[in-house]
Parts: C-alpha cells; structure tokens; sequence
C-alpha cells in the first residue's frame, strides 16, 4: 500500500517558481491496479519519479505499507519493494538482456526462468536473451525487456510510466494481457499504470485523473471512465491503435 | 621446464587463463629467458640468438591448432626487448595467445616491449588475443610498449584482440598493417586506466589492394587522474572500406584524446571514423538503482559490460 500526503513538487524555470504537483493525496491499496491518466504535462510522469525516488517532492510524505519513505533514495525504495518502468528504457552498451533481468530479479536465476519474464512480455526468448541492451533494439523491444526487468523484481508496488508507448498495435493486446495477469497474482501488491489508452483504462480498479498538478477526479473504473469517454477530457483518451 | 613461481603463475592465469602448461606450441618466457618451449608437428617455435625473442613457423594448412607466446615478469628494475615473428602458412588457421604480466614490488621500472611481426600468408586466418596485466606494489612502474606489425596477403584474415584492464602503468602501443587485395583485419582493444596511468595506442593501417577491409573499435574507461590517446588512422589506396571507432567512457579526472586519421587515394576507398567519449549516462545508473544497485553498483556493472 502506498500513500502520498499532501505531496507538491515545484521546479524553478528562469527564476520563476513553477508548480507541477499540487497538495497531491491519493491512497494506492494493495490488491488494486490504478491507473493515473489526464493530459500531457499535467504531472503524472513527475508522479512516478517521485514515488521511484528519482524526484524529491518539495512538500508531503510518501508512505509505504505505513513506512515512511520520503527520504530515501531510489536503491533503498527499489529494496524496499518499489519497481518502476521507464517511459523511455535506456539502453547500455555490452549488458546483455539476460544480465539485466538477472539484475531485476536480484539473484541467480536460470536460462529458462529470464526466459520467461521475456516471453511473458511477448518476445521470443530465445533470440533476446543474448543480445546486447543497445541501439540495435527497436524502441517497442526494449520497451517490453523494460516491462519484464519490473515482472522480473515482483515487487510489493509497481510502476508503469505509459508502457504503451512506442509498442506496436499487435503487441499492445500482449500488454494488456500481461497486465492481466499482474493483476490476477496481485496478491499483497498494487500496480501504477500512468496511461491514456483506454483498454488500459478498461482493466483498471481505480483511475485518478490528473490535471494541472492537481487530482481533478478520483474513484473506480466504472464511475470515471464513462465521464471521462463522454466529457471533453475524451479527447486526451487515446480509443484507437497506439 | 623450469619451475616458475606462485607470482609468476598468477601472471600467466591472469594474461593467458592457462593454469600449468598448455595444449599445442607454446614459448614461455618469465624474467627475460625461456622457462618452458614446445613445438609441434604443424607449428615449429625456434629461438632468436642471444634469447631476443623468437620464430614462429606455422605450416601451410594447419587447422584448429593454437599457440601460447606469454611472458612474465617479476623482477624489479628489468628492460626487455623481444622480438617475435610469427610466419603463417598458406590457408592456415590458427589462434594466438600472447600477452604480458608484469608484478613489480620494487622500487625500479619494470619494462616489457614484445615487437611482434605477422607475416599473414594467402587465404590464412589467425585470432591473436594479447591481454597485458599490472600487479605488485613497488614504487617503480609497470611498462608495456607493444609493438605490432601485420602484413596480410591476399584473403587473409586477422581478428585481433587487445586487453588492458589493469596495472599498466605506462603503455604505448603501436600497430600497423599492410593489407593486399581481400584481407580483412578486424580489431578490438579493450582498456582501462586508472590512478596516474598514461595509456597510448596508435594504430596505421594500409588498405593496399582492392576488397580489403578493416574494423578498428576501441572501448576504453579513464579513471582517476590517467590519460588515453586512442590515434587510428586508415589509409585506403584502392577500393576498400575501413572503419575505426573510439567509444570511451570518462570519470573523474580522467583524460582522452581521440585522433582521427582517414587518408583516402582512391575514388572507391569507403571510410569512416567514428568516437564519442561522455561520462556514464545519468539515466543509466538510474536504471540500474531502480533494481536495486547502490549507485557504486551501478556504475561497477556498466562498465563491466562496457569492456565485456
């Protein structure tokens, strides 16, 4: 369970105080899959750094399963349970596939249990395992070796800073099942979705939509989403391919 | 054979992974003398005069065999020249293991310069891995001042590996090659300097008949106060392609100098140099620590894949 209280994050643009998060209060309960959605810049991604510890908030706390975590930096919120999905993966030069979801996972493990976190995330694992985490990758694949190195952690909290971007249509229902599936084994866990695909939208417990640095709206799938298809902020609802 | 000691056998595990004598022809050369010399059938290993280095015969044709040339070096205050050439039959196809360990824990110099003279035959392959490994805390330096000479026949093949990732305090290596028509030379250089370390490498490759080709990629980490020169220059003189590459990771006062050379004397001779040097990406230590790594970790494990 994670819970941020009275969270605000400001950065200074050319001598001006700019406000990109606002008093933000929201409770993620375990067992649940919510996703953040709302319009571009409006500090959903900013939402996520903070809570992966890549960011410092200005103001507010961060409490994990009631454990204060304001001040820790990001390895310490990693081992404390914390996983986090890049919106734009990072590719290393010479890391090999297999060494970075050995990394995720932590420990030792064998050929056939990497291999399954990447078909998992629909990629044929066999012709990944050995290759290198560089430019020779497409965007979409490193995209889904990103979402297996967090599959591979099994953390308490997972984040996903939009993992449909840049992953190609016939992928994408691949995604959606295997956020299915995270969901289906939550147990004692919760799972961020920052998204603005609407099947995305469709598989979620609970949407927070957030606006201008701030929560405009909050509460479970069927009691927002059909508001947010049928109002304005429909448009900022991706319903079609990626 | 002579009885080489526990230092000298760490060397030799370090520079060519050999744990006692090994397979094949070999020449092992510890504190300036030979302490142990095998040939065989297909590879005759013969001594210079005055222990100045050695010859390699490689028969024509011979297939799948190896030869170890390493040398080890544990006396404070000893300056060698070696010269070794390496005559390589006709459509062979071999793998060479040279490479050099130096531990010093005294307060002289220590210097190995091993001069090496390829003499590539037509249709021949060779892999040449030279690995050069520093230890031992004395005062006096570690010097390494290879010198490498490649001349490749028509549709020969050289695959070249150089590694230096620790202990060297001073090094300056120089390479070139002379390349006839369809040779094909490919190198990878490997290093890492670090506290004081100066580290040179020089590289002048002749691309003299048509459809040869080279591949000169170079990784290197500076850290600390050390300092690289990576100087590749190709010159192409008939339609071929050639390609050099420096990619270098900098920390904290570390020094790289990164000089391009391409001389084109052909319309249809294709090259390119490429080199980046930056520091380690802040998102990729980043990544790392959202799994878990401390930033040290983090930092450990790029550059270990890095020079991997």
């Amino acid at each position: 369970m994670l819970e941020l209280q009275h969270l605000s994050f400001r950065v200074d643009t050319e001598g001006q105080d700019k406000e990109i998060l606002e008093d933000i209060n929201l409770l993620i309960p375990n067992g649940k899959l919510i996703v953040i959605t709302g319009p571009n810049g409006g500090g959903k991604s900013t939402t996520a750094r903070i809570i992966a510890g890549i960011e410092k908030p200005t103001e507010g706390r961060i409490l994990l399963d009631g454990e204060d975590i304001t001040e820790l930096g990001v390895t310490e919120r990693a081992r404390a349970g914390i996983a986090y999905a890049f919106q734009q993966p990072v590719r290393f030069k010479g890391i090999k596939v297999r060494d970075l979801v050995r990394l995720a996972a932590g420990k030792k493990i064998s050929t056939g249990e990497a291999c399954s976190y990447l078909s998992a995330v629909g990629l044929c694992a066999r012709d990944y395992i050995d290759r290198e985490v560089n430019a020779s990758l497409s965007g979409g694949e490193l995209k889904r070796i990103e979402i297996a190195t967090v599959l591979a952690r099994g953390s308490r909290l997972s984040v996903f800073d939009e993992p449909e971007a840049g992953i190609d249509l016939w992928s994408f229902q691949n995604l959606i099942e295997v956020f299915q599936n995270m969901r289906k084994n939550i147990r004692d866990s919760s799972i961020v979705i920052i998204s603005h695909q609407e099947r995305i939208l469709n598989i979620a417990d609970e949407i927070v939509v957030l606006v201008g640095g701030k929560i405009q709206k909050q509460g479970n799938r069927d009691e927002i989403l059909p508001e947010l298809l049928s109002s304005g902020a429909a448009r900022q609802v991706c319903r079609g391919a990626v | 054979m002579k009885e080489l000691d526990s230092i000298q056998k760490r060397l030799l595990m370090e520079i060519a992974d050999l744990h006692g004598v090994p397979e094949g022809a070999f020449n092992i050369r510890a504190n300036g003398e030979s302490a142990a010399r095998a040939s065989t059938a297909n590879i005759e290993i013969v001594p210079k005069a005055e222990g100045k280095g050695i010859d390699i015969h490689i028969a024509p044709n011979t297939k799948n065999e190896s030869v170890h040339i390493p040398v080890v070096l544990t006396k404070t205050g000893l300056k060698e020249v070696v010269y070794n050439d390496f005559y390589i039959g006709e459509n062979a196809d071999v793998t060479i293991v040279a490479g050099c360990g130096i531990d010093n824990c005294g307060p002289k110099d220590a210097e190995h310069d091993g001069i090496h003279r390829f003499y590539v035959g037509k249709g021949a392959k060779i892999r040449y891995v030279e690995k050069h490994y520093g230890s031992g805390d004395g005062s006096g330096k570690r010097i390494l001042n290879p010198g490498t000479e490649v001349y490749m026949e028509e549709n020969s093949t050289a695959e070249m590996e150089m590694v230096q990732i620790k202990g060297v305090d001073d090094t300056t290596r120089t390479t070139t090659a002379e390349l006839a028509a369809g040779a094909k030379l490919v190198v990878r250089e490997r290093l890492m300097t670090h506290g004081d370390q100066r580290a040179i490498s020089v590289y002048v490759v002749h691309l003299n008949g048509e459809g040869s080709s080279a591949d000169v990629v170079s990784r290197s980490v500076a850290r600390d106060r050390s300092f690289q020169k990576f100087d590749a220059k190709i010159v192409g003189s008939a339609p071929c392609s050639g390609h050099t590459e420096c990619d270098s990771i900098i920390m904290d006062e570390g020094r790289i100098l990164a000089v391009p050379g391409l001389e084109a004397n052909h319309v249809d001779a294709a090259l390119v140099h490429e080199a980046a040097i930056g520091k380690i990406a802040g998102e990729q230590l980043i990544k790392l620590m959202t799994l878990g790594l401390t930033e040290q970790e983090a930092e450990e494990q790029i550059i270990n894949g890095f020079l991997s």
